[in-house]
Protein backbone atom coordinates (compact mmCIF):
# COMPACT_ATOMS: atom_id res chain seq x y z
CA UNK A 1 0.00 0.00 0.00
CA UNK A 2 2.82 2.36 0.91
CA UNK A 3 4.53 1.95 -2.45
CA UNK A 4 1.31 2.30 -4.39
CA UNK A 5 0.53 5.45 -2.42
CA UNK A 6 3.97 6.83 -3.32
CA UNK A 7 3.57 5.99 -7.02
CA UNK A 8 0.16 7.59 -7.30
CA UNK A 9 1.19 10.64 -5.31
CA UNK A 10 4.16 11.16 -7.60
CA UNK A 11 2.05 10.79 -10.74
CA UNK A 12 -0.47 13.35 -9.55
CA UNK A 13 1.99 15.74 -7.91
CA UNK A 14 4.23 16.10 -10.92
CA UNK A 15 1.30 17.71 -12.71
CA UNK A 16 -0.28 19.56 -9.78
CA UNK A 17 2.07 22.09 -8.17
CA UNK A 18 -0.28 22.44 -5.19
CA UNK A 19 0.40 18.91 -3.99
CA UNK A 20 3.03 18.79 -1.24
CA UNK A 21 4.08 16.23 1.31
CA UNK A 22 5.06 16.99 4.89
CA UNK A 23 6.65 14.07 6.69
CA UNK A 24 7.90 13.58 10.23
CA UNK A 25 11.18 11.73 9.93
CA UNK A 26 9.83 8.89 7.82
CA UNK A 27 9.38 8.72 4.11
CA UNK A 28 7.63 6.44 1.72
CA UNK A 29 10.48 5.13 -0.36
CA UNK A 30 10.42 4.71 -4.11
CA UNK A 31 8.46 7.35 -5.94
CA UNK A 32 8.46 9.82 -3.07
CA UNK A 33 12.26 9.81 -3.13
CA UNK A 34 12.01 10.72 -6.80
CA UNK A 35 9.44 13.40 -5.99
CA UNK A 36 11.80 14.85 -3.40
CA UNK A 37 14.64 14.97 -5.92
CA UNK A 38 12.55 16.64 -8.58
CA UNK A 39 10.53 18.97 -6.34
CA UNK A 40 12.63 19.47 -3.21
CA UNK A 41 10.61 22.45 -1.97
CA UNK A 42 7.37 20.51 -1.99
CA UNK A 43 8.80 17.84 0.28
CA UNK A 44 9.19 18.99 3.88
CA UNK A 45 10.61 16.85 6.66
CA UNK A 46 9.77 18.35 10.04
CA UNK A 47 11.90 15.74 11.80
CA UNK A 48 10.67 14.05 14.94
CA UNK A 49 8.07 16.76 15.38
CA UNK A 50 4.51 15.80 14.52
CA UNK A 51 2.67 18.82 15.88
CA UNK A 52 4.42 21.12 13.45
CA UNK A 53 3.86 18.56 10.68
CA UNK A 54 0.10 18.98 11.08
CA UNK A 55 0.23 22.70 11.89
CA UNK A 56 2.31 23.43 8.82
CA UNK A 57 0.05 21.33 6.62
CA UNK A 58 -2.90 23.40 7.88
CA UNK A 59 -1.20 26.70 7.13
CA UNK A 60 -0.12 25.51 3.70
CA UNK A 61 -3.67 24.44 2.87
CA UNK A 62 -5.02 27.82 3.98
CA UNK A 63 -2.71 29.47 1.49
CA UNK A 64 -3.80 27.34 -1.44
CA UNK A 65 -1.61 24.23 -1.33
CA UNK A 66 -2.78 20.63 -0.96
CA UNK A 67 -0.54 18.96 1.59
CA UNK A 68 -0.37 15.36 2.65
CA UNK A 69 1.04 14.79 6.14
CA UNK A 70 2.73 11.43 6.38
CA UNK A 71 4.15 9.33 9.17
CA UNK A 72 3.51 6.23 11.28
CA UNK A 73 -0.18 6.12 12.17
CA UNK A 74 0.25 6.52 15.92
CA UNK A 75 2.41 9.60 15.43
CA UNK A 76 0.27 10.98 12.62
CA UNK A 77 -2.90 10.92 14.69
CA UNK A 78 -2.26 10.47 18.41
CA UNK A 79 0.72 12.71 19.08
CA UNK A 80 -0.70 15.74 17.22
CA UNK A 81 -4.34 14.87 17.89
CA UNK A 82 -5.32 18.39 18.88
CA UNK A 83 -3.67 19.80 15.77
CA UNK A 84 -5.62 17.34 13.65
CA UNK A 85 -8.80 18.32 15.45
CA UNK A 86 -8.36 22.09 15.65
CA UNK A 87 -6.04 22.99 12.80
CA UNK A 88 -7.40 20.62 10.18
CA UNK A 89 -10.94 19.64 11.14
CA UNK A 90 -12.24 22.74 12.93
CA UNK A 91 -10.91 24.81 10.05
CA UNK A 92 -12.12 22.21 7.53
CA UNK A 93 -8.98 22.12 5.39
CA UNK A 94 -8.38 19.63 2.58
CA UNK A 95 -5.33 17.98 4.12
CA UNK A 96 -4.77 14.24 4.03
CA UNK A 97 -3.17 12.73 7.11
CA UNK A 98 -1.58 9.47 6.03
CA UNK A 99 -1.05 6.97 8.82
CA UNK A 100 1.29 4.13 7.97
CA UNK A 101 1.09 0.92 9.96
CA UNK A 102 -2.58 1.14 10.87
CA UNK A 103 -3.79 -1.43 13.39
CA UNK A 104 -1.11 -3.78 14.66
CA UNK A 105 0.85 -3.85 11.41
CA UNK A 106 4.07 -2.99 13.24
CA UNK A 107 3.94 -6.32 14.94
CA UNK A 108 7.36 -6.34 16.55
CA UNK A 109 7.47 -2.76 17.81
CA UNK A 110 5.14 -2.90 20.78
CA UNK A 111 1.95 -1.00 21.50
CA UNK A 112 3.62 2.41 21.19
CA UNK A 113 3.47 1.69 17.46
CA UNK A 114 0.06 0.02 17.35
CA UNK A 115 -2.63 2.27 15.92
CA UNK A 116 -5.24 -0.05 17.34
CA UNK A 117 -7.89 2.61 18.07
CA UNK A 118 -7.04 5.06 15.29
CA UNK A 119 -10.16 4.51 13.21
CA UNK A 120 -12.45 4.89 16.23
CA UNK A 121 -10.69 8.07 17.31
CA UNK A 122 -10.68 9.54 13.84
CA UNK A 123 -14.36 8.73 13.36
CA UNK A 124 -15.14 10.71 16.52
CA UNK A 125 -13.78 13.97 15.14
CA UNK A 126 -16.36 16.09 13.32
CA UNK A 127 -15.61 16.64 9.66
CA UNK A 128 -12.79 14.12 9.37
CA UNK A 129 -13.24 11.54 6.64
CA UNK A 130 -11.70 8.16 7.41
CA UNK A 131 -10.51 5.92 4.62
CA UNK A 132 -8.86 2.55 5.17
CA UNK A 133 -8.06 0.74 1.90
CA UNK A 134 -7.72 -3.02 1.99
CA UNK A 135 -5.11 -3.54 -0.71
CA UNK A 136 -2.78 -1.63 -3.05
CA UNK A 137 -5.53 -1.07 -5.61
CA UNK A 138 -7.83 0.51 -3.06
CA UNK A 139 -4.88 2.51 -1.75
CA UNK A 140 -4.40 3.83 -5.27
CA UNK A 141 -8.04 4.82 -5.69
CA UNK A 142 -8.15 6.41 -2.25
CA UNK A 143 -4.95 8.38 -2.80
CA UNK A 144 -6.27 9.65 -6.10
CA UNK A 145 -9.49 10.75 -4.42
CA UNK A 146 -7.66 12.48 -1.56
CA UNK A 147 -5.36 14.35 -3.91
CA UNK A 148 -8.17 15.72 -6.01
CA UNK A 149 -10.85 16.49 -3.40
CA UNK A 150 -11.47 19.91 -1.89
CA UNK A 151 -14.08 19.09 0.71
CA UNK A 152 -12.06 18.68 3.89
CA UNK A 153 -9.58 16.70 5.97
CA UNK A 154 -9.04 12.98 5.57
CA UNK A 155 -7.36 10.35 7.71
CA UNK A 156 -5.97 7.81 5.24
CA UNK A 157 -5.06 4.67 7.09
CA UNK A 158 -2.63 2.45 5.27
CA UNK A 159 -0.80 -0.69 6.35
CA UNK A 160 2.78 -0.88 5.15
CA UNK A 161 4.29 -2.54 2.11
CA UNK A 162 3.79 -5.91 0.49
CA UNK A 163 0.07 -6.43 1.01
CA UNK A 164 -1.50 -8.71 -1.62
CA UNK A 165 -3.85 -7.39 -4.28
CA UNK A 166 -7.34 -8.50 -3.25
CA UNK A 167 -9.71 -6.43 -5.32
CA UNK A 168 -8.56 -6.90 -8.93
CA UNK A 169 -11.73 -8.85 -9.73
CA UNK A 170 -14.14 -6.89 -7.58
CA UNK A 171 -17.45 -6.43 -9.39
CA UNK A 172 -17.81 -2.84 -8.17
CA UNK A 173 -15.42 0.10 -8.47
CA UNK A 174 -14.01 2.05 -5.52
CA UNK A 175 -16.22 4.99 -4.78
CA UNK A 176 -15.72 7.34 -1.84
CA UNK A 177 -18.38 6.86 0.82
CA UNK A 178 -19.89 3.72 -0.73
CA UNK A 179 -19.70 0.13 0.40
CA UNK A 180 -18.00 -1.91 -2.25
CA UNK A 181 -18.89 -5.50 -3.00
CA UNK A 182 -15.76 -7.56 -3.42
CA UNK A 183 -17.55 -10.90 -3.63
CA UNK A 184 -21.26 -11.38 -4.20
CA UNK A 185 -23.21 -13.83 -2.02
CA UNK A 186 -26.65 -14.49 -0.50
CA UNK A 187 -26.49 -15.92 3.01
CA UNK A 188 -23.87 -14.03 4.94
CA UNK A 189 -22.58 -10.50 4.42
CA UNK A 190 -19.14 -9.72 5.82
CA UNK A 191 -18.16 -6.07 6.25
CA UNK A 192 -14.48 -5.32 6.63
CA UNK A 193 -11.82 -2.74 5.83
CA UNK A 194 -8.06 -2.34 5.87
CA UNK A 195 -5.33 -4.94 5.71
CA UNK A 196 -7.33 -7.48 7.69
CA UNK A 197 -9.41 -7.97 4.53
CA UNK A 198 -6.95 -10.71 3.68
CA UNK A 199 -8.14 -12.64 6.72
CA UNK A 200 -11.75 -11.70 6.01
CA UNK A 201 -11.56 -13.32 2.59
CA UNK A 202 -10.12 -16.45 4.18
CA UNK A 203 -13.05 -16.49 6.60
CA UNK A 204 -15.36 -16.18 3.59
CA UNK A 205 -13.58 -19.11 1.93
CA UNK A 206 -14.09 -21.24 5.02
CA UNK A 207 -17.77 -20.34 5.22
CA UNK A 208 -18.15 -21.06 1.51
CA UNK A 209 -16.48 -24.43 2.00
CA UNK A 210 -19.13 -25.13 4.63
CA UNK A 211 -21.85 -24.39 2.08
CA UNK A 212 -22.63 -20.73 2.83
CA UNK A 213 -23.01 -18.18 0.08
CA UNK A 214 -20.88 -15.30 1.37
CA UNK A 215 -20.93 -11.69 0.27
CA UNK A 216 -17.86 -9.61 1.21
CA UNK A 217 -18.04 -5.83 1.20
CA UNK A 218 -15.20 -3.39 1.68
CA UNK A 219 -16.07 -0.54 4.01
CA UNK A 220 -13.03 1.39 2.80
CA UNK A 221 -14.69 4.67 3.75
CA UNK A 222 -15.44 4.21 7.42
CA UNK A 223 -16.53 7.83 7.68
CA UNK A 224 -18.76 9.09 6.25
CA UNK A 225 -20.19 5.60 6.62
CA UNK A 226 -22.45 4.40 3.83
CA UNK A 227 -25.41 4.14 6.16
CA UNK A 228 -27.83 3.21 3.39
CA UNK A 229 -25.47 0.45 2.30
CA UNK A 230 -25.19 -0.88 5.85
CA UNK A 231 -28.98 -0.72 6.31
CA UNK A 232 -29.44 -2.63 3.08
CA UNK A 233 -26.99 -5.32 4.21
CA UNK A 234 -28.80 -5.64 7.54
CA UNK A 235 -32.10 -5.98 5.72
CA UNK A 236 -31.05 -8.22 2.84
CA UNK A 237 -28.92 -10.77 4.69
CA UNK A 238 -29.87 -13.17 7.45
CA UNK A 239 -26.41 -12.91 8.91
CA UNK A 240 -24.09 -9.87 8.95
CA UNK A 241 -20.52 -10.02 10.23
CA UNK A 242 -18.08 -7.21 10.89
CA UNK A 243 -14.36 -7.95 10.96
CA UNK A 244 -12.02 -5.08 11.72
CA UNK A 245 -8.53 -4.37 12.95
CA UNK A 246 -9.56 -1.72 15.44
CA UNK A 247 -10.44 -1.49 19.10
CA UNK A 248 -14.10 -2.32 19.76
CA UNK A 249 -15.15 1.00 21.29
CA UNK A 250 -16.23 3.28 18.48
CA UNK A 251 -15.17 0.99 15.69
CA UNK A 252 -17.21 -0.15 12.72
CA UNK A 253 -18.73 -3.07 14.64
CA UNK A 254 -20.23 -0.76 17.22
CA UNK A 255 -21.49 1.58 14.53
CA UNK A 256 -23.16 -1.25 12.61
CA UNK A 257 -24.75 -2.54 15.81
CA UNK A 258 -26.12 0.94 16.47
CA UNK A 259 -27.64 1.10 12.99
CA UNK A 260 -29.11 -2.38 13.46
CA UNK A 261 -30.71 -1.31 16.71
CA UNK A 262 -32.02 1.94 15.26
CA UNK A 263 -33.55 0.22 12.23
CA UNK A 264 -34.91 -2.80 14.09
CA UNK A 265 -32.82 -5.23 12.06
CA UNK A 266 -33.63 -8.89 12.61
CA UNK A 267 -30.50 -10.48 11.19
CA UNK A 268 -27.86 -12.25 13.21
CA UNK A 269 -25.01 -9.81 13.77
CA UNK A 270 -21.48 -10.68 14.87
CA UNK A 271 -18.57 -8.29 15.25
CA UNK A 272 -14.90 -9.18 15.57
CA UNK A 273 -12.37 -6.54 16.50
CA UNK A 274 -9.08 -6.12 18.29
CA UNK A 275 -9.32 -6.63 22.03
CA UNK A 276 -9.85 -3.63 24.28
CA UNK A 277 -6.40 -4.24 25.66
CA UNK A 278 -2.74 -3.53 25.17
CA UNK A 279 -0.90 -6.69 24.36
CA UNK A 280 2.72 -7.43 25.16
CA UNK A 281 3.44 -9.73 22.29
CA UNK A 282 5.83 -9.72 19.34
CA UNK A 283 5.81 -11.66 16.10
CA UNK A 284 4.16 -11.54 12.70
CA UNK A 285 1.10 -9.43 11.93
CA UNK A 286 -0.93 -12.65 12.03
CA UNK A 287 0.59 -13.55 15.39
CA UNK A 288 -0.53 -10.25 16.86
CA UNK A 289 -4.01 -10.47 15.41
CA UNK A 290 -4.27 -13.97 16.89
CA UNK A 291 -3.18 -12.62 20.27
CA UNK A 292 -6.03 -10.13 19.94
CA UNK A 293 -8.35 -13.06 19.25
CA UNK A 294 -8.51 -12.69 15.50
CA UNK A 295 -7.74 -15.57 13.14
CA UNK A 296 -9.64 -16.93 10.16
CA UNK A 297 -9.97 -20.28 11.86
CA UNK A 298 -11.33 -18.87 15.09
CA UNK A 299 -13.74 -16.44 13.41
CA UNK A 300 -15.04 -19.09 11.01
CA UNK A 301 -15.54 -21.49 13.89
CA UNK A 302 -17.54 -18.87 15.77
CA UNK A 303 -19.74 -18.24 12.75
CA UNK A 304 -20.50 -21.82 11.76
CA UNK B 1 15.21 55.91 24.44
CA UNK B 2 14.13 57.51 21.19
CA UNK B 3 13.44 55.30 18.23
CA UNK B 4 13.69 56.22 14.62
CA UNK B 5 10.27 55.56 13.20
CA UNK B 6 9.43 54.99 9.58
CA UNK B 7 7.75 57.97 7.97
CA UNK B 8 4.45 56.23 7.52
CA UNK B 9 3.97 55.53 11.22
CA UNK B 10 2.77 58.54 13.18
CA UNK B 11 3.05 57.93 16.93
CA UNK B 12 0.44 60.53 17.92
CA UNK B 13 -2.06 59.11 15.45
CA UNK B 14 -1.31 55.61 16.75
CA UNK B 15 -1.97 56.73 20.32
CA UNK B 16 -5.31 58.18 19.28
CA UNK B 17 -6.23 55.00 17.44
CA UNK B 18 -5.30 52.80 20.38
CA UNK B 19 -7.31 54.99 22.76
CA UNK B 20 -10.34 54.56 20.49
CA UNK B 21 -9.78 50.80 20.24
CA UNK B 22 -9.63 50.45 24.02
CA UNK B 23 -12.77 52.55 24.39
CA UNK B 24 -14.59 50.36 21.89
CA UNK B 25 -13.48 47.14 23.62
CA UNK B 26 -14.71 48.47 26.95
CA UNK B 27 -17.99 49.42 25.33
CA UNK B 28 -18.43 45.86 24.03
CA UNK B 29 -17.45 44.49 27.44
CA UNK B 30 -20.69 45.95 28.78
CA UNK B 31 -22.74 43.73 26.45
CA UNK B 32 -21.40 40.45 27.83
CA UNK B 33 -20.53 38.98 31.20
CA UNK B 34 -17.06 37.86 30.25
CA UNK B 35 -14.58 39.29 27.81
CA UNK B 36 -10.81 39.04 27.61
CA UNK B 37 -10.18 42.75 28.22
CA UNK B 38 -6.71 42.61 29.73
CA UNK B 39 -5.19 40.24 27.13
CA UNK B 40 -6.46 42.56 24.37
CA UNK B 41 -5.17 45.71 26.07
CA UNK B 42 -1.80 44.03 26.39
CA UNK B 43 -1.45 43.66 22.62
CA UNK B 44 -3.35 46.76 21.48
CA UNK B 45 -0.29 48.66 20.27
CA UNK B 46 1.25 45.47 18.83
CA UNK B 47 -1.82 44.73 16.74
CA UNK B 48 -2.18 48.36 15.69
CA UNK B 49 1.47 48.46 14.64
CA UNK B 50 0.97 45.33 12.56
CA UNK B 51 -2.14 46.50 10.77
CA UNK B 52 -1.38 50.20 10.51
CA UNK B 53 2.40 50.19 10.34
CA UNK B 54 3.73 46.92 8.97
CA UNK B 55 1.23 45.13 6.77
CA UNK B 56 1.24 46.27 3.18
CA UNK B 57 -2.12 47.03 1.60
CA UNK B 58 -3.36 46.70 -1.94
CA UNK B 59 -4.92 49.46 -3.99
CA UNK B 60 -8.31 48.69 -2.43
CA UNK B 61 -6.91 49.05 1.07
CA UNK B 62 -7.15 45.34 1.82
CA UNK B 63 -4.07 43.87 3.50
CA UNK B 64 -1.69 41.94 1.27
CA UNK B 65 0.11 40.50 4.26
CA UNK B 66 -1.44 38.13 6.78
CA UNK B 67 -2.17 38.77 10.45
CA UNK B 68 -2.56 35.70 12.64
CA UNK B 69 -3.61 36.09 16.28
CA UNK B 70 -2.06 33.01 17.85
CA UNK B 71 -3.09 34.16 21.34
CA UNK B 72 -6.71 33.79 20.38
CA UNK B 73 -7.94 35.29 23.64
CA UNK B 74 -6.50 38.63 22.51
CA UNK B 75 -8.80 38.79 19.49
CA UNK B 76 -10.97 41.70 20.69
CA UNK B 77 -8.31 44.12 19.54
CA UNK B 78 -8.22 42.45 16.15
CA UNK B 79 -12.02 42.60 15.91
CA UNK B 80 -12.17 46.32 16.59
CA UNK B 81 -9.40 47.03 14.09
CA UNK B 82 -11.15 44.91 11.47
CA UNK B 83 -14.32 46.85 12.26
CA UNK B 84 -12.53 50.12 11.73
CA UNK B 85 -11.13 48.84 8.42
CA UNK B 86 -14.61 47.85 7.28
CA UNK B 87 -13.70 44.16 7.11
CA UNK B 88 -16.16 43.45 9.93
CA UNK B 89 -19.40 45.33 10.38
CA UNK B 90 -20.65 47.08 13.48
CA UNK B 91 -23.41 44.50 13.63
CA UNK B 92 -20.77 41.77 13.97
CA UNK B 93 -19.38 43.43 17.07
CA UNK B 94 -22.87 44.08 18.44
CA UNK B 95 -23.52 40.35 18.22
CA UNK B 96 -20.22 39.39 19.84
CA UNK B 97 -20.69 36.10 21.70
CA UNK B 98 -24.42 36.17 21.02
CA UNK B 99 -26.70 33.83 19.06
CA UNK B 100 -26.83 34.85 15.42
CA UNK B 101 -23.40 36.45 15.59
CA UNK B 102 -20.19 35.14 14.11
CA UNK B 103 -17.62 36.50 16.55
CA UNK B 104 -16.71 34.47 19.59
CA UNK B 105 -14.17 34.88 22.33
CA UNK B 106 -11.61 33.23 20.05
CA UNK B 107 -11.05 33.85 16.34
CA UNK B 108 -12.81 31.55 13.90
CA UNK B 109 -11.32 30.87 10.47
CA UNK B 110 -13.82 31.74 7.76
CA UNK B 111 -14.81 35.04 9.41
CA UNK B 112 -13.46 37.87 7.23
CA UNK B 113 -9.99 38.95 8.29
CA UNK B 114 -9.35 35.90 10.46
CA UNK B 115 -6.35 33.85 9.33
CA UNK B 116 -6.76 30.89 11.67
CA UNK B 117 -9.00 29.44 14.35
CA UNK B 118 -7.02 29.80 17.53
CA UNK B 119 -7.88 29.65 21.20
CA UNK B 120 -5.99 26.52 22.10
CA UNK B 121 -2.51 27.85 22.77
CA UNK B 122 0.51 26.70 20.84
CA UNK B 123 -1.23 26.21 17.50
CA UNK B 124 -0.86 29.58 15.81
CA UNK B 125 2.85 29.62 15.17
CA UNK B 126 2.83 26.20 13.52
CA UNK B 127 0.04 27.32 11.21
CA UNK B 128 1.90 30.57 10.53
CA UNK B 129 4.99 28.57 9.56
CA UNK B 130 2.92 26.62 7.03
CA UNK B 131 1.40 29.83 5.68
CA UNK B 132 4.78 31.52 5.36
CA UNK B 133 6.23 28.48 3.65
CA UNK B 134 3.31 28.32 1.20
CA UNK B 135 3.74 31.98 0.31
CA UNK B 136 7.41 31.41 -0.32
CA UNK B 137 6.68 28.45 -2.58
CA UNK B 138 4.21 30.62 -4.49
CA UNK B 139 6.76 33.46 -4.60
CA UNK B 140 4.17 36.05 -3.60
CA UNK B 141 6.26 38.11 -1.19
CA UNK B 142 3.43 37.93 1.35
CA UNK B 143 4.58 38.25 4.95
CA UNK B 144 2.91 36.57 7.92
CA UNK B 145 2.64 38.56 11.16
CA UNK B 146 1.87 36.32 14.09
CA UNK B 147 1.06 37.62 17.57
CA UNK B 148 2.17 35.09 20.14
CA UNK B 149 1.70 35.23 23.91
CA UNK B 150 4.58 34.52 26.23
CA UNK B 151 2.46 31.78 27.80
CA UNK B 152 2.44 30.02 24.44
CA UNK B 153 6.20 29.75 24.63
CA UNK B 154 5.60 27.09 27.26
CA UNK B 155 3.93 24.85 24.70
CA UNK B 156 6.30 22.33 23.14
CA UNK B 157 4.51 22.75 19.83
CA UNK B 158 5.66 26.37 19.71
CA UNK B 159 9.26 25.23 19.82
CA UNK B 160 8.68 22.68 17.08
CA UNK B 161 7.47 25.63 15.01
CA UNK B 162 10.40 27.81 16.09
CA UNK B 163 12.75 25.09 14.93
CA UNK B 164 11.08 24.61 11.55
CA UNK B 165 10.72 28.32 10.81
CA UNK B 166 14.46 28.73 11.13
CA UNK B 167 15.23 25.47 9.29
CA UNK B 168 13.11 26.63 6.38
CA UNK B 169 14.65 30.11 6.48
CA UNK B 170 11.27 31.82 6.62
CA UNK B 171 12.31 35.44 6.40
CA UNK B 172 8.69 36.32 5.57
CA UNK B 173 7.56 35.31 9.07
CA UNK B 174 7.50 37.88 11.85
CA UNK B 175 6.45 36.97 15.39
CA UNK B 176 5.35 39.78 17.66
CA UNK B 177 5.60 38.35 21.16
CA UNK B 178 3.17 39.87 23.65
CA UNK B 179 5.45 39.49 26.64
CA UNK B 180 3.13 40.59 29.44
CA UNK B 181 4.64 38.13 31.89
CA UNK B 182 1.29 36.70 32.93
CA UNK B 183 -0.28 33.41 32.02
CA UNK B 184 -3.74 32.61 33.33
CA UNK B 185 -2.62 31.83 36.85
CA UNK B 186 0.39 33.86 37.84
CA UNK B 187 3.44 35.87 36.91
CA UNK B 188 5.49 33.72 34.59
CA UNK B 189 8.93 35.05 35.42
CA UNK B 190 8.35 34.07 39.06
CA UNK B 191 6.65 30.71 38.50
CA UNK B 192 8.97 29.58 35.70
CA UNK B 193 12.25 31.31 36.31
CA UNK B 194 14.37 28.87 34.34
CA UNK B 195 12.49 29.85 31.20
CA UNK B 196 14.14 33.27 30.96
CA UNK B 197 15.63 35.08 29.12
CA UNK B 198 13.47 34.52 26.04
CA UNK B 199 15.45 36.57 23.55
CA UNK B 200 18.52 34.37 23.80
CA UNK B 201 16.44 31.27 23.21
CA UNK B 202 14.98 32.67 20.01
CA UNK B 203 18.45 33.58 18.78
CA UNK B 204 19.77 30.16 19.71
CA UNK B 205 17.02 28.67 17.54
CA UNK B 206 18.29 30.67 14.56
CA UNK B 207 15.91 33.61 14.70
CA UNK B 208 16.71 37.26 14.45
CA UNK B 209 15.36 38.79 17.65
CA UNK B 210 14.86 42.23 19.15
CA UNK B 211 13.21 43.56 22.28
CA UNK B 212 11.10 46.72 22.47
CA UNK B 213 8.52 48.51 24.58
CA UNK B 214 5.37 46.77 23.39
CA UNK B 215 3.20 49.81 24.01
CA UNK B 216 5.25 51.90 21.61
CA UNK B 217 4.01 50.99 18.16
CA UNK B 218 6.73 53.05 16.55
CA UNK B 219 9.38 50.97 18.26
CA UNK B 220 7.74 47.77 17.02
CA UNK B 221 7.59 49.04 13.45
CA UNK B 222 11.19 50.16 13.59
CA UNK B 223 12.40 46.86 15.00
CA UNK B 224 10.78 44.94 12.16
CA UNK B 225 11.60 47.32 9.33
CA UNK B 226 15.10 47.89 10.63
CA UNK B 227 15.94 44.21 10.83
CA UNK B 228 19.27 42.93 9.66
CA UNK B 229 17.63 41.04 6.84
CA UNK B 230 18.93 37.78 5.48
CA UNK B 231 17.01 34.57 5.60
CA UNK B 232 16.01 34.31 9.24
CA UNK B 233 12.51 34.62 10.67
CA UNK B 234 12.16 37.44 13.16
CA UNK B 235 10.82 37.59 16.69
CA UNK B 236 10.17 40.90 18.40
CA UNK B 237 9.78 40.56 22.14
CA UNK B 238 7.32 43.29 23.05
CA UNK B 239 7.43 44.14 26.75
CA UNK B 240 3.81 44.72 27.65
CA UNK B 241 1.49 45.20 30.59
CA UNK B 242 -1.54 42.96 30.81
CA UNK B 243 -4.54 45.27 31.12
CA UNK B 244 -2.50 48.27 29.97
CA UNK B 245 -4.24 51.60 30.39
CA UNK B 246 -6.60 50.73 33.24
CA UNK B 247 -4.82 50.87 36.59
CA UNK B 248 -6.93 48.33 38.43
CA UNK B 249 -6.54 45.80 35.62
CA UNK B 250 -2.80 46.07 35.17
CA UNK B 251 -0.97 42.92 36.32
CA UNK B 252 -4.14 41.58 38.01
CA UNK B 253 -4.92 38.04 36.78
CA UNK B 254 -8.71 38.22 37.37
CA UNK B 255 -8.97 40.57 34.40
CA UNK B 256 -7.74 37.86 32.08
CA UNK B 257 -11.40 37.01 31.62
CA UNK B 258 -13.85 39.38 33.25
CA UNK B 259 -16.00 42.27 32.13
CA UNK B 260 -15.94 45.44 34.26
CA UNK B 261 -19.15 46.32 36.14
CA UNK B 262 -20.76 49.70 35.37
CA UNK B 263 -18.72 51.57 37.98
CA UNK B 264 -15.49 49.91 36.89
CA UNK B 265 -16.43 50.68 33.30
CA UNK B 266 -16.74 54.41 34.06
CA UNK B 267 -13.38 54.44 35.82
CA UNK B 268 -11.73 52.56 32.97
CA UNK B 269 -13.08 54.98 30.37
CA UNK B 270 -11.86 57.95 32.38
CA UNK B 271 -8.37 56.49 32.74
CA UNK B 272 -8.12 55.71 29.06
CA UNK B 273 -8.98 59.27 28.13
CA UNK B 274 -6.21 60.51 30.44
CA UNK B 275 -3.54 58.28 28.86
Amino acid sequence: MRNRFADVFYDLAKDDPRLCIVVADISPAGSIARFREEFPERFVNTGVAEQIMIGMAAGMAQRGLKPFAYTIATFALYRPFEMVRDDLCYQNLPVTVVGIGGGVTYSTLGATHHAQEDVALACAVPGLSVIAPCDPLEAEAATRWCATQEQGPVYLRLAKAGEPVLTADAPEPWEFGRLRTLRPGRDVCVLSYGAIMDMTLEVADRLAAAGRSVCVKSVHTVKPLDRAGVEAALKDFAHVVVIEECAPNGGLGMQVKAIAQETGAHCRLDAFSLADAFIHCYGSHADLLAEHGLSAERIAAALL
Amino acid sequence: MEHRVSNAFDRAAARARCRAYRRRILEISQQVSALHVAPAFSCTEITDAAYNGLMRRGADGAPLDVFLMSKGHGCMIQYVILEEMGVLERRDLDLYCKPGGRLGAHPDYGVPGIAASTGSLGHGLGIAVGQAYAERLKKTGVRIFCVLSDGELQEGSTWEAMMMAANLRLSNLVVLLDNNDFSGLERMSEAHRAFYPVLDKARAFGWEAAEVDGHDGGAIVEAVEGRAGGDRPMLVTCRTVKGKGVSYMEHVPIWHYRSPNPEEYRRALAEIEEN
